[in-house]
């Protein structure tokens, strides 16, 4: 197919970022408070409840620290902006600045992610290499890997009885499946030339695996990890928001029991910014080791 | 007692349609001596290519066994190496480290230096100076195979086993590569078993063209001697008086082999050693 179209793609991410931001703006926008048709009594009642502030010039204004209804995006921005500068502040247990609290959902992450990518890899060339063995354990995949990994939680909890490693674990079940059976996959298609060639050249069974086998599966495994790595990211948010583990994820949970709407939606966006930090540092990690045929 | 013996090979496979095992080929045996280049030439499906997968240990017999210089061969092994017919390049590699990969594996004993210095040579003896770092995706049919035999050379294996190596080549590089595998091969004088459709190039490299009849239960029937004096080269090869006397015999053989259709050699006794011509 023949693709159209000249001009700037940035330009136009630009233009639509804009629009949208322009379009939540004036949609969550509150007309100023108007005292005009309010009696001296209902105006002093509101106050009293906190709803209104006198202002300078002596009239009265909204009260800005009790929002109502959705934030606008400059109401995000400022929170954002107090977020970031006490990025790297400690304020008690539960309130660390998002700098922490970022770094402990990409550990998490990547405890449970690696782990799973290590034990799926290492099962899935084993069942790669034997038809019995692959059989026999297929079933078992096909049951296991359409569970939700947050359905483990509890039990998980209850066996492990920690929170912490709970939420690794969850991650593990979340990220194991995919790279496991796209590793059988792989390694079960390789070409047989390329161990026809290790055979002949009698490579030991370390180098087969380290020269030939792993690097020859390596563009099919790189899909599986990319989806474990998509399913991974996917379940650490609940499992953060569930098991009370600090975090971005959680981040987002406590922000709703402050009623801080602007503080839920800071947190989704920094949900999504690591979320396209960790899938780059994936895409570099795998365009080292695939190959063109 | 010949260098590479094989030894009333038969091959049978599982029926899929059930009843009893299919014969590919029933009681091969050739001897082969020590630097002669022997070429197996057959219709699909005669076995050909199990046969050599047998003499490189990579399927077993059914029946019958291989020995080379003296001893069984059983299983896969560095001193019989493969020229593949798709290359089997490992495409993550490089051409250096394809070959090197080999080298590696024969030369456990050598040093990096030395290594490296045995690469480039076979690397510059199939003339691909230049292209060491590239990966095959980078490389024409032509350049891969010529990688494929560099790896199979520079190994110095006892026997050197061609899978249709130039099968996927195009009609003219395939002639300049034989053409460089005749200059390898009279360096070398290395042992070499291949099997091949192409029966110009089966005459400009052999000594001795085995003539397979057609699968099932397919045999050697007859083995062509090629008295055509060495050093041939592509040009000078067709002028020899015998050239087309040759041609033409292995061609009728196929021809008439491929007219009987499946079961070619029906009626005929397969305890028969083979044919022996000669020009």
């Amino acid at each position: 197919m023949k693709t159209t179209g000249n001009g700037n793609p940035w330009l136009i991410s630009g233009f639509i970022l804009v629009i949208f931001l322009g379009g939540w703006h004036v949609l969550t926008l509150r007309p100023s408070f108007e005292a005009k048709g309010k009696t001296e009594e209902q105006l002093q009642m509101m106050e009293f409840n906190g709803d209104i502030v006198r202002t300078d010039d002596g009239g009265y204004g909204w009260n800005p620290d009790k929002m109502k209804g959705v934030p606008g995006p400059l109401a995000v921005l400022e929170k954002a902006r107090v977020e970031l500068g006490e990025a790297f502040v400690k304020k008690g247990t539960n309130d660390h600045g998002i700098a922490y609290l970022v770094m402990y959902t990409v550990s998490r992450f990547a405890g449970g992610f690696l782990a799973a990518s290590v034990v799926a890899i290492m099962l899935g060339v084993i069942l790669g290499l034997n038809r019995v063995l692959f059989r026999a354990f297929n079933p078992f995949i096909q049951i296991l890997k359409p569970i939700s990994p947050l359905a483990w939680m509890p039990l998980l909890l209850y066996t492990v009885k920690d929170p912490k490693w709970t939420a690794v674990l969850v991650v593990f079940m979340a990220a194991v499946w995919p790279t496991l059976a796209t590793t059988a996959f792989g390694v079960s298609s390789l070409k047989k030339e390329y161990l026809h060639v290790a055979a002949i050249l009698q490579l030991s069974w370390f180098k087969r695996l380290y020269r030939v086998i792993l690097p020859g599966a390596a563009p099919t495994i790189v899909n599986g990890l990319r989806i474990s790595f998509g399913s991974a990211l996917v379940a650490v948010v609940p499992a953060e928001m569930l098991l009370g583990e600090l975090g971005v994820g959680y981040l987002s949970w406590i922000e709703w029991n402050n009623l801080d709407i602007a503080g839920v939606i800071f947190a989704i966006l920094v949900v999504g910014v690591v979320g396209v930090i960790l899938d780059s540092g994936f895409n570099k990690l795998a365009s080292l080791v695939t190959y063109q045929e | 007692m010949s260098f590479l013996v094989v030894d009333h090979v038969s091959k049978f496979f599982p029926s899929h349609a059930g009843g009893g095992d299919v014969c590919i080929f029933r009681d091969v045996t050739l001897k082969i001596d020590k630097g002669e280049f022997v070429t197996v030439i057959g219709h699909s499906g005669c076995g050909k290519s199990t046969l050599l997968n047998i003499i490189a240990g990579l399927e077993t017999q059914s029946e019958g066994g291989v020995i080379l210089n003296g001893r069984e061969a059983s299983g896969p092994g560095l001193d019989r190496m493969v020229v593949f017919q798709n290359f089997a390049l490992m495409p993550w590699m490089t051409v250096f480290e394809n070959i090197a990969l080999a080298v590696r594996s024969a030369y456990p004993e050598w040093g990096r230096d030395q290594v490296t210095a045995h690469v480039h040579k076979y690397i510059a003896l199939v003339g691909l100076q230049g292209a060491e770092s590239k990966r095959p995706i980078a490389l024409s049919g032509g350049m891969k195979q010529r990688v494929g035999l560099a790896r199979a050379f520079s190994i110095e294996p006892k026997v050197l086993l061609l899978d249709e190596p130039f099968a996927q080549i195009d009609a003219l590089t395939r002639g300049v590569i034989q053409e460089e595998l005749v200059q390898m091969w009279n360096a070398t004088r290395n042992t070499v078993f291949m099997v091949t459709h192409d029966v110009d190039e089966a005459i400009l490299l052999s000594d001795r063209v085995m003539l397979m009849t057609n699968g099932p239960s397919s045999r050697v029937a007859e083995i062509v001697d090629i008295t055509i004096p060495r050093p041939r080269s592509r040009d000078t090869v067709i002028e020899h008086p015998h050239y087309y006397k040759i041609r033409n015999h292995v061609i009728h053989f196929l021809v008439r082999h491929a007219s009987h259709g499946e079961g070619g050699a029906q009626g005929e006794p397969s305890d028969v050693a083979p044919l022996v011509v000669r020009f």
